[in-house]
């Protein structure tokens, strides 16, 4: 094994795990900000909305996660791109840059999937608990933020787990829009010494690590929180 | 000594009126005029066989279920209906359902406690974000009326570690921290085991001696007959008999009611 690479990469690999954890990290919450919305109409909203959310649930479920990033990056970038208005714009910087458009396709992608699970989230709290909390001069608001939405969470937090543990499986394919994140970097590595174990060993052992990191986190939450039955 | 209560009962201010209420579903009409009286301090306990409709006539009154056709009346507001494209009558302001909601003290069949949270934190829960009761007074509230129930030192369990019998009192302390006018009872010991039912009727039976209003849907025929000021017996959707309970469970003038009170217990 040569791993003579190592030191030479190493801040250039911090920085793709620091990169990583942030494509994680934002995905998983603009995902769910957006999966929130999308679960509830479903269940409770007005039919047109609950079809409009099903169907983006569908697409963003039904398509491949790469096409999704590509069409966003290599066509909505060059829209983008075309306009001056925001070429000169002050959002340019971000909008120029692969990261934007892998944080906009994941936390999409990861809004469809979420959604998904936050619609039988919200469907899994007993009707009786939303009633007691109406009965007791709740507003719909009230009721959806200090019980539905607490009690839903908590009744899917083993599934989110499972779910940040994927996220954080797709996020290498941010290395194709020129991210730099870990499989970036280990593609670089790659390229410049023509190694192909070594490079991409670091790069698995890197993401258990994440994984495990993550499954400990999610761990602790949920036995801080009593289980049903 | 009930007659004495009843007689007294004529000159308090009625705390709940409703008026010749109706109820469909689809086609089938499950209360077909139903009109009730409570005044203040008084006990109202319904009885029937299952399906009668008396269930969903109490939950009609906190608007859990939309009446088809109805007045009803809360310490003397009436609450503002509209007709709605299903065919039932909804309350057209929500501010004011909310406001009467808080008013009436809602205990379930299934105790509907809140699941994530600690019996503190659900007895707490309406009083500091529907009545805005500063934390520390609701605390001390809850404090007391847990004490009153026996589950003190129960205080921050979450409810799934609960008895059946003990989470049905976290749920009464729960509705008594809003300071009610008036609590509702849904069967609130139908869904326990025999030997957990004696510790919820003490509990109703000690907030009845308090001179608390209350309406009750019950199975429990003896603690019916000797709680309440008032008794209503409905069959099929309509009241069959009501008045005083020496005369619905000792002389009934209707036969069904005579069949339904000697044929159960």
């Amino acid at each position: 094994m040569n791993w003579s690479w190592f030191p030479e990469y190493f801040p250039l690999l911090l920085q793709g795990i620091w990169l990583t954890i942030q494509l994680l990290v934002l995905s998983m919450v603009f995902g769910l900000i957006i999966a929130v919305p999308v679960g509830l109409v479903q269940v409770t909203g007005p039919r047109w909305l609950g079809a409009i959310a099903r169907g983006y649930c569908t697409l963003m479920r039904g398509t491949p996660l790469l096409v999704q990033l590509w069409l966003l990056y290599f066509g909505l970038g060059s829209v983008f791109a075309s306009y001056p208005e925001i070429r000169q714009s002050v959002f340019w910087p971000v909008l120029r840059e692969g990261y934007f458009y892998a944080v906009l396709a994941f936390s999409l992608n990861e809004g469809g999937y979420a959604g998904e699970i936050m619609r039988g989230a919200f469907l899994s709290v007993p009707k009786g608990e939303l009633e007691s909390a109406r009965a007791f001069g709740m507003s719909p608001w009230r009721v959806l933020r200090r019980i539905w939405l607490p009690r839903a969470f908590r009744n899917v937090l083993p599934t989110l787990a499972g779910e940040t543990v994927l996220m954080l499986k797709a996020t290498p394919l941010a290395a194709t829009v020129t991210v730099l994140d870990i499989f970036g970097v280990i593609l670089r590595v790659r390229q410049n010494t023509y190694l192909t174990y070594e490079p991409l060993l670091l790069a698995a052992a890197l993401y258990m690590v994440i994984t495990l990191v993550i499954t400990q986190m999610f761990a602790r939450i949920e036995s801080r929180v009593p289980s049903r039955r | 000594m009930e007659n004495a209560a009843a007689d007294a009962d004529g000159h308090r201010p009625v705390a709940v009126k409703v008026t010749d209420l109706h109820k469909k579903f689809g086609e089938l009409e499950v209360l077909k005029g139903v009109s009730l009286t409570a005044r203040e301090g008084s006990v109202v306990s319904m009885i029937g066989a299952s399906g009668s409709g008396k269930s969903t006539f109490l939950r009609c009154i906190n608007f859990l279920e939309m009446p088809t056709q109805g007045e009803i009346e809360v310490t003397g507001e009436r609450v503002s209906l509209a007709r709605h494209k299903d065919g039932d009558l909804h309350p057209s302001d929500r501010r004011q359902l909310e406001r009467i909601r808080t008013r009436l003290g809602m205990v379930f069949q299934s105790f509907n406690l809140w699941q994530h949270m600690t019996v503190l934190q659900n007895v707490i829960e309406a009083p500091v974000h529907v009545l805005g009761v500063p934390k520390a007074e609701a605390v001390e509230r809850a404090g007391k009326l847990l004490h009153k129930v026996g589950l003190f030192e129960k205080r921050d369990q979450y409810p799934a570690f609960l008895s059946g019998g003990q989470q049905q009192r976290a749920a009464i302390a729960r509705a008594l921290c809003m300071e009610p006018k008036v609590m509702l009872f849904d069967e609130p010991t139908s869904a326990l085991d025999p030997e957990l039912v004696g510790e919820v009727l003490k509990v109703i039976r000690d907030l009845a001696d308090e001179g608390r209003t209350m309406i009750l849907v019950t199975h429990e025929m003896k603690f019916a007959r000797s709680v309440s000021s008032h008794v209503i017996y409905l069959y099929k959707g309509v009241i069959e008999e009501e008045g005083p309970p020496s005369q619905v469970f000792g002389s009934p003038l209707s036969d069904r009611c005579r069949q339904f009170v000697s044929g159960i217990h």
